[in-house]
């Protein structure tokens, strides 16, 4: 088991507060139940406390702040929307959805860690894994006393997951793994890795791989200048002997991980409106103390275009992932429906980062205000779980009936 | 121990206060709420401290619309056993005293606890009435509370040091900053919360002998007269006339 418990082991950089204060100009608040509103304020309270205090210190250094790992677990950030039976929250999509918002608020690499262990390890496992594996993992990984990570993309096969080489061939009552898989959030300090293999038929499994398997390792990859708060890594596999035990029963094919995926995509579509909030707020702030010319910058047309642009972007991507967590609820959300939102709402997030680094001038390029770490983050966060092109091409596959990807 | 925390909603402390045209009534139009944070963070908290000790019960109490119901789930995530809502708006302090003081006088507790004050009225009355019509004894501003069977040590911030007391349950006790340290409710609290007990009562009759008459805004902060640093005869000038200081 991971010993990430403790406390922040580094001073803040800066004892500012976090001034946040959520936006609502459509007062989407009304859609959302009690539920919805008590995890929105609970987890934003949390981030304020646990999250904003650290945060810069630790994207400097590059560092991930392990012992939030134990926080997220105990607000209930791992598999919110999972049953209880379990030790997960029961909570709907939205729910979901808002709390992975109010993560991200604080930094997309803390939203990651939570996304990663709920919708790409703890789903895959209650989706697709045997009553027995449900039992032996989901609620230690609920509790955070285990970490999980996923491998699907491999150093030679990212938007073409199909391709993939790691392969398990049979060997009795186990299997035997090889390959190797490339930018695994979390892998250096996870206790197992829900791992995607071909068989001995070209067919996709996916495989529970436990931490301390002869021939597993998980080395750290260095120098991201982005996400830098977040732990990444590859997954090695030389030789392993897995049990058949730890294989996931009810899935075989390419739609096992990419209905992670889609859950995934799900939780970032309403996790970049917390970065774009976050990045706005701070502008329009900025923008009401900064004074130039003898007045606040606020007054000045390009400054107030700016803001009226973001504020009114943020409101579309509000409306967006409400409806799509509305259709969530009740099973309709299509793949495409949520690739839409994930790329627009991670475009979105990083065109505002950009803007309001402009309104903050000198300011916004240090690590005095988060619009920079907020910005490298989003580069990462329009790549992964499908590219920004991608998922343009999975809509004009949808609308067109063409398959543009081959 | 069987306690009884009373909590209020306030509006949050960034949000714009005014009120309605003839100045009688808050605006609550855009304001979202709150749980008084002494309610909160240090009455209900240490209340909850006391059950996980000792066993027993915590109910929260609260006098307001059912526009409440969100403040009070929130306690009941945080860890209260179940809630009574008393269905009236709480005009003032004695009408909310009298209404929990009717409910207190049924339920055998062995404590109430308040926060200190609201953190919109700031009345910080509310306890003390209750205490007065439970006729039980009133501790107020409590930083720190030890319990031992039916004896309870509490520490009290006086002007200049700190007052130590002791008391015999059954009594009351507003709670202030120290005693308690907040707690963030987590998303199996909040689910659950749904299934715990919240009974909505009917208010008791009560002739209010108080009425608030108007509510005036403080008069808006002046601007910054800036005086050049060489002009000090400006400078008493204007501390002389306009600020009236010297």
């Amino acid at each position: 088991m991971s010993n990430l418990n403790g406390k922040a082991t580094h001073p803040t950089t800066s004892s500012k507060t976090d001034r946040f204060q959520g936006h609502d100009y459509y007062n989407v608040d009304d859609l959302l139940n009690e539920d919805h509103l008590l995890a929105r304020d609970a987890v934003r309270e949390w981030v304020k406390q646990e999250v904003s205090p650290i945060i810069e210190s630790y994207s400097d250094r590059a560092e991930c702040p392990k012992h939030l790992f134990k926080g997220l677990a105990e607000i209930g950030a791992f598999g919110p929307s999972l049953p209880a039976k379990y030790g997960c929250g029961g909570m709907d999509e939205i729910a979901y959805g808002i709390i992975m918002q109010e993560l991200e608020r604080g930094d997309s690499g803390i939203r990651s860690m939570a996304s990663v262990q709920g919708s790409l390890v703890m789903y895959p496992i209650y989706r697709f894994g045997s009553e027995e594996q449900k039992m032996k993992y989901l609620p230690k990984l609920a509790s955070g006393e285990m970490i999980g990570c996923f491998g699907l993309t491999e150093p030679d096969h990212g938007s073409n997951p199909s391709g993939m080489i790691t392969n398990i061939r049979d060997d009795g009552d186990h299997v035997i793994l090889n390959g190797a898989k490339m930018w695994i959030t979390n892998s250096p300090v996870a206790d197992i890795a829900v791992v995607w293999a071909k068989n001995e038929a070209g067919r996709i499994k996916g495989i529970i791989v436990e931490k301390g398997m002869k021939g597993f390792s998980a080395p750290e990859i260095h120098g991201k200048l982005s996400l830098r708060a977040s732990i990444t890594g590859e997954l090695v596999f030389e030789d392993v002997r897995v049990p058949k035990a730890n294989i996931l029963p009810e899935v075989e094919g390419l739609k096992g991980p990419l209905s992670c995926l889609s859950k995934a995509r799900y939780g970032i579509a309403w996790g970049a409106i917390g970065a774009a909030m976050d990045c706005y707020d701070s502008a329009l702030r900025y923008s009401q103390e900064r004074i130039q010319f003898g007045k606040p910058i606020g007054q000045f047309q390009l400054t107030q275009k700016k803001l009226a642009e973001m504020i009114t972007e943020i409101t579309k991507a509000q409306l967006l992932a409400w409806r799509l967590g509305t259709l969530a609820n009740v099973g309709k959300a299509t793949s495409a429906q949520i690739s839409m939102a994930k790329r627009n709402n991670v475009h979105m997030a990083l065109e505002i980062a950009r803007e309001a680094r402009q309104i903050h001038g000198g300011m916004g390029i240090t690590n005095e205000y988060p619009i920079m770490r907020h910005m490298m983050n989003l580069e990462t966060v329009l790549t992964y779980e499908g590219t920004h092109d991608i998922h343009l091409l999975i809509t004009g596959m949808d609308v067109t009936g063409f398959n543009a990807f081959k | 121990m069987k306690l009884l925390v009373c909590v209020t909603q306030t509006p949050e402390t960034t949000a714009n206060i005014s009120f309605n045209a003839d100045n009688t009534e808050f605006n609550t139009t855009g304001v979202n709420f709150i749980m008084n944070p002494y309610d909160e963070w240090y009455a209900l908290v240490r209340a909850l401290e006391l059950k996980e000790a000792q066993g027993g019960s915590v109910t929260i109490i609260n006098v307001g619309p059912a526009t409440n119901d969100t403040v009070i789930r929130k306690g009941l995530a945080i860890g209260a056993d179940d809630a009574v809502r008393i269905n009236a708006e709480p005009k003032s302090s004695m009408f909310v005293a009298k209404q929990i003081s009717e409910y207190a006088k049924q339920g055998n507790f062995d404590m109430v606890i308040s926060g200190k004050e609201s953190i919109d009225y700031n009345g910080a009355s509310v306890a003390a009435m209750i205490a007065e019509y439970l006729d039980l004894p009133f501790i107020s501003f409590g930083t720190k509370m030890e319990v031992n069977e039916n004896i309870a040590i509490i520490n009290r911030d006086i002007e200049g040091g700190e007052e130590v007391v002791e008391v015999a349950t059954p009594f009351v006790l507003s709670a202030a900053k120290g005693m308690a340290e907040q707690r963030i409710p987590n998303m199996r609290g909040i689910m659950m919360a749904k299934r715990k007990p919240l009974n909505i009562i009917e208010p008791v009759a009560f002739d209010d002998p108080v009425a608030v008459v108007g509510y005036t805004l403080p008069s808006a902060k002046s601007a910054v007269k800036m005086v050049d640093p060489e002009d000090m005869d400006e400078l008493v000038r204007l501390l002389h006339e306009e600020a009236k200081i010297i």
